[in-house]
């Protein structure tokens, strides 16, 4: 197992370099213009000016070269640094952002927070909705708790959230005016009152990214454990006298959480390219719209970058689910 | 009539209030949302209006205009003219003077070395300088004292009025960006993210395309102002959600162009913890009728350029019945209420360089028809026209936008109406607006017959903007699809009167000329067919006083005088 | 003498009675007395029908504009009420049907079949392991924007050409849409695959001398079924709402073609104003995908030898 890890971990580097190029030829080749949102009244010789500014006068591998290096060079020494407070970096062009012509990974610090207390707080919160709800369903087939569940889930996932997030908005914010409907990313949580702000802000934007997971993931979870709870082996469980508990919750939980596991480790990548229309509706300003707002402005290195990140996350997430298939399942061999 | 009677409470309020304090700071904290958020402080860097509205915060230019279009001074004493002999007989040069005592938010002197090197920050050659155009024709900037600086042009320059001027040419501190000329410009990140300014506010915390914290500047030349002590200047979401954050809501003071349809609008302000405000600037929405053939079957780099005249648009009848079938009155009453108005102009303000165009605000559908016939177009067996077996079908396209929409569908039914077909296509704003050569679908490239978009000039001089349909300005292969003149509309005539107007410094000469391109443009040739004057809307909450909407400049250029409403 | 023992009649063999069944037929007979699929089937048709006649039936164009009847709530005229620019929303519902459910369901099934293939080859056999899902895993990295910007630059005149505007358009939009989504079903059921072939059931098979390609339609494909229909329930909603999605950045359908998503979307403006004319789309959208999650549950059901005939 560990020699597979070490494996996979090693070829995961020239997939990272090549995935890399692909990202960049493809933005290369997408049509778009970083001068699409400057104003009609700048004239055209001056947007030029301005295009030859950004670098954007320079061919091609130029450019990727430049960008490798910048990222995997520049970036992990400015994190030395920055851990030491040494100066290896210094003097170095980082990663500059077309927009903000300020280094790309500090902006990408600067949105962690409110990403991670509103994205991967509703997956989280999505997940630990989502598995009882599965398993109960699964155990009580065509209950009434699993027809309920079954209609709420799947009209929550198609409804989308431009729809809902807005609905939850005019009930919540205009109409009662219990919860705000903007979300303040300056608040820093300091004691039980900002806490609480804190709190009232993220309820909406969590809970209706969480309708969109707990959808998802329960009825993989539902659909999984209905597979396996006829099988031969949950026979001879309950034939050998095992509460009713443990057969369900440690034998058939165990074989059932493979398709489980494939879906949340695809979705913990999704976090952190964050959820531009849920962060959009509330003004969470995360990193779905950092990264939508690059798109839309072809903030070429800002794209590149947080794509970039993203595709290591995902490349990272499969492995971890590829390794924990062996723990849940001795009999997949890999070797 | 409620309307009425809260603004007249508001200016009641107005009066009350400035008499019972007048003291900086006091009136605590106020909310701004801006649905597109500004990514950078410094004009010179990006050119959007997002970012140009956030940075005339903090930093300001020598003169701005009022919301009548005036110039007033700003960190000038006067605006220079020929009367006041601030401006060179020969037009050659302008010289501002400072107001003395003002000082930098750090508490040094502002100096006429200040605007000089303003100008050579721009007008670095590598530097990438959106406001480059401002400083066009400038030659050189002398500073002849510590508050006298002297702009040098290398040709007469009846309108020198660009540098330093409006709120995108504001005075930066030579000091702190004496580093960050040219190439090294976007190096320096905390200068261009919290400038040091003269404004009434300075930046505490600024998070790129997300939230600007600002306090009152403490060396604001007037001891009273800003009233406010602290700012926050959100930004994201979408119109609509500002628009809520500020009148249902009241979660916020200010709301920035609310481009929404009027009845969502009305709704919103029915609320009762706001008011919408509307403004009328130059931004006309039009119809542009492509001069050339975009057809697909021409080969690449002969398509859509002056080679190929298209086949159906280049008969003057046919783009005059086209634009006699469309209802402007009703284009407005869907899609912009107050905040439009029908015009068949397209340089639609200021009054004096306004023409008396108004021949195409009625509709006149048989009138429409009518043409066609005599043109040779007649009805084929599907109520299409057709001409030598050609099909009067056009491909119609503009930018994403819900109102764009429904202009799209009400005007494909007018002109199906007199037996023209559309398609229509809507293509992503940020790449219709680019001018990537590699892609079909930008505007300037114009690979469809007709396009809808608006478009308006800085400031009150509209000479730069008609000079944009000059022969030598229409987009091609050869100057990468780059140009203003996007019809490919070509007249000598045309060009002849352009070079005048560069001549002419007498200011009712100038709208004469002026209003005669306008209409050979409009309503001679039905190149470009105006369709709606589209004002600004913005909303501020019915406790912020002293907001003066203005379309001429930016739109927060008095916020030192903004107050609360108690 | 030695009596020849009489054959007990109870151990005579006697041939069978009732004529052979195959197994699609139980699993048929299955699938109908299964409620809630029935149920999901027949809402599935009425939708189909109503979306495909109805236009032919029903008077108005979904582009028609009648300017003075803007914004009108339930009348006979119009029983769905009118939009913003006066076209009636039944029309615009059941054209935006047509389209939504045709492009839901090409997309879900394109998707579906990708997916599917590329997890079982990649589970089953081992070499092919690497290559593919590392390919899921380019995908899966893709920015989806741009992406979907370079298919339109690349593929939309050449397939306007050569198929028409509309279907160049859909075929392009089923293409991108099936393209961006199968990731997810490939991994999923490349999980279960890796674990199902090491089951006993699948060594007697392998043992019998069963080919690889009758292990994989017989026995592993038959197990991989739930999460399948899950993919694919799940799929249909998230490709009708990314068509709306694409329509509105300008990729897909023209502006004035309605569709299920794009009349949810324009919709959510005026939902404080007009909450009637987010009900009718958000409600088609919801019921098909209910009635395809009721057939998927069915018909896994009906797959499962253990459960059928209970």
């Amino acid at each position: 197992m560990l020699t597979y890890t070490i494996r996979r971990l090693v070829l995961a580097i020239p997939t990272l370099l090549f995935i890399s190029l692909v990202i960049f030829l493809l933005l290369e080749l997408a049509p778009g213009d970083p001068m699409a949102q400057v104003p009609l009244t700048v004239p055209p010789d001056v947007k030029e000016k301005m295009r030859l500014a950004l670098g954007l006068g320079e061919p091609t591998h130029i450019r990727f070269v430049k960008w490798m290096w910048q990222f995997f060079v520049v970036e992990p020494m400015m994190f030395i640094d920055w851990l030491f407070g040494t100066a290896l970096a210094e003097g170095q062009q980082r990663v500059l952002s077309w927009q903000f012509r300020s280094p790309v990974m500090d902006v990408v610090v600067q949105r962690m927070p409110q990403t991670l207390w509103v994205v991967a707080m509703s997956y989280v919160v999505g997940i630990l909705i989502a598995l009882p709800i599965g398993i109960y369903s699964a155990y009580r087939q065509y209950s009434v708790f699993d027809q309920t569940g079954t209609f709420i889930t799947m009209v929550g996932y198609s409804v989308p959230p431009f729809f809902s997030g807005v609905l939850v908005i005019v009930i919540f914010s205009v109409q009662l005016g219990w919860l705000p409907s903007i979300y303040d990313t300056t608040l820093v949580v300091v004691d039980w009152q900002t806490f609480k702000l804190q709190l009232m802000q993220m309820v909406m934007p969590v809970m209706v990214l969480a309708l969109q997971t707990t959808a998802q993931i329960s009825r993989f979870m539902r659909a999984s454990m209905l597979d396996n709870l006829n099988q031969d082996y949950v026979r001879t469980a309950r034939a050998k006298g095992l509460s009713e508990w443990s057969v369900v919750m440690v034998h058939v939980l165990r074989n059932s959480m493979i398709p489980v596991i494939t879906v949340i480790a695809l979705g913990v990548p999704s976090i952190f390219g964050g959820a531009i229309i849920t962060e959009q509706i509330f003004k969470v300003n995360g990193l779905g719209q950092l990264l939508i707002t690059a798109i839309q402005a072809n903030d070429l290195p800002m794209v590149q970058t947080v794509t970039f990140i993203i595709a290591v996350l995902i490349v990272f997430f499969n492995i971890i689910a590829d390794v924990l298939y062996g723990v849940l399942d001795p009999r997949i061999r890999y070797d | 009539m409620t309307l009425k009677s809260l603004l007249l409470g508001a200016t009641a309020a107005t009066s009350l209030a400035s008499v019972a304090m007048a003291e900086r700071g006091a009136d605590g904290h106020v909310n701004l949302i801006y649905w597109q958020a500004p990514s950078i402080m410094n004009p010179y860097l990006s050119g959007g209006t997002k970012e140009v509205e956030a940075a005339s915060l903090v930093i300001e230019p020598l003169g701005r205009y009022n919301t009548k279009g005036e110039m007033i001074p700003y960190l000038a004493e006067e605006i220079p003219t020929v009367e006041n002999g601030g401006v060179s007989e020969d037009l050659t040069s302008i010289t501002w003077k400072i107001k003395p005592g003002i000082l930098w938010s750090d508490g040094t002197p502002f100096t006429a070395t200040d605007v000089k090197f303003t100008a050579e920050y721009c007008m670095h050659p590598e530097g990438g300088c959106a406001q480059l155009g401002k400083y066009e024709g400038v030659e050189s900037v002398e500073v002849i004292d510590d508050l006298t600086v002297k702009v040098n042009f290398s040709q007469p320059t009846p309108v020198p009025y660009g540098p330093f001027m409006g709120g995108q040419a504001p005075i930066i501190q030579a000091a702190q960006f004496a580093e960050c000329l040219g190439p090294k410009a976007p190096e320096c990140t905390d200068a261009n993210f919290s400038p040091i300014g003269t404004g009434p506010f300075t930046v505490d915390e600024f998070r790129p395309n997300d939230v600007i914290s600002l306090s009152a500047n403490p060396n604001y030349r007037d001891p009273a102002k800003p009233r406010f002590a602290t700012m926050t200047f959100k930004g994201g979401g979408d119109a609509t959600a500002a628009g809520r954050a500020v009148l249902e809501t009241g979660e916020f003071d200010y709301a920035w162009n609310l481009q929404l349809a009027p009845d969502v609008i009305a709704n919103m302000e029915a609320a009762g913890k706001g008011v919408a405000m509307s403004a009328f600037g130059t931004l006309v929405e039009r119809i542009e009728m492509n001069m050339t053939d975009p057809s697909p079957d021409l080969p690449e780099g002969e398509r859509a350029t002056a080679k190929h005249p298209h086949p159906i648009l280049t008969d003057i009848r046919v783009r005059q019945a086209l634009s006699m079938a469309i209802d402007r009155e009703l284009l407005v009453e869907v899609g912009y209420g107050k905040a439009g108005r029908a015009t068949c102009n397209l340089v639609p303000a200021p009054e004096i360089f306004a023409s008396d165009n108004t021949d195409c605000l009625v509709q006149d559908i048989e009138g429409a028809k009518a043409l066609l016939e005599e043109a040779g177009w007649t009805v084929g067996g599907d109520g299409i026209r057709e001409k030598d077996g050609k099909k009067l079908s056009l491909l119609y396209q503009t930018s994403t936008n819900a109102v764009r929409q429904d202009f799209q569908a009400l005007i494909k039914q007018w002109w199906s109406e007199i037996g023209v077909e559309t398609e229509l296509r809507n293509i992503s704003a940020s790449v219709f607006f680019g001018s990537d050569p590699g892609s079909p679908d930008t505007f300037p490239k114009f690979y469809s017959d007709v396009e809808m978009y608006a478009n308006n000039f800085d400031g009150t001089d509209p000479q730069s903007y008609l000079a944009g349909y000059t022969c030598n300005k229409a987009p091609r292969p050869e100057t990468q699809w780059q140009g203003e003149n996007i019809n490919r509309f070509c007249d000598p005539a045309y060009d002849e009167l352009i070079k005048e107007l560069g001549r002419t410094a007498e200011l009712d000469k100038r709208a004469e000329i002026a209003k005669t391109l306008n209409d050979m443009l409009t309503k001679d040739s039905y190149t470009i067919v105006p369709l709606v004057d589209r004002g600004r809307v913005s909303a501020r909450s019915n406790t912020l006083g002293g907001v003066e909407l203005n379309t001429w400049d930016t739109e927060l250029w008095n916020a030192a005088d903004w107050f609360r409403i108690k | 003498m030695t009596e020849t023992p009489k054959p007990i009649a109870a151990l005579a063999d006697t041939g069978p009675t009732a004529p052979p069944r195959s197994q699609w037929r139980d699993v048929w007979d299955q699938f109908k007395s299964h409620r809630g699929a029935l149920a999901g089937g027949v809402i599935l048709v009425l939708i189909i029908v109503a979306v495909f006649i109805g236009p032919h039936v029903w008077p108005y164009d979904a582009t028609f504009i009648d300017i003075r009847a803007r914004n009108q709530g339930p009348s006979w005229a119009h029983p769905f009420g009118t939009d913003q620019l006066g076209r009636d929303t039944l029309a615009r519902m059941m054209a935006g049907g047509q389209t939504s459910i045709a492009v839901g369901l090409t997309a879900m099934l394109l998707a579906l079949v990708l997916g599917s293939l590329v997890g079982v080859l990649a589970g089953f056999f081992r070499r092919l392991d690497g290559p593919l899902m590392r390919l899921t895993d380019l995908f899966l990295s893709l920015p989806l924007l741009p992406l979907l910007l370079v298919m339109v630059l690349l593929f939309r005149e050449a397939l306007n050409g050569t198929f028409g505007p509309e279907r160049g358009i859909f075929i392009l939009i089923v293409v991108a849409i099936g393209v961006t989504s199968w990731m997810p079903t490939a991994r999923i059921v490349r999980g279960d695959v890796l674990a199902l072939k090491e089951r006993e059931f699948i060594l007697a098979a392998r043992s019998i001398g069963t080919t690889n390609f009758g292990l994989i339609t017989r026995h592993i494909l038959p197990n991989v079924m739930s999460p399948i229909m899950v993919s694919a329930t799940l799929g249909i909603a998230n490709a009708i709402i990314t068509e709306s999605a694409l329509s509105f950045l300008g990729l897909g359908f023209p502006p004035d073609f309605p569709t299920w998503g794009r009349l949810l979307n324009d919709a959510t403006q005026y939902l404080q104003d007009y909450p009637e004319r987010v009900f009718w789309p958000g409600l088609g959208i919801s019921l098909t995908v209910l009635s395809i999650n009721y057939m998927g549950d069915g018909l896994r059901d009906a797959l499962d030898p253990r459960i059928r005939g209970r």
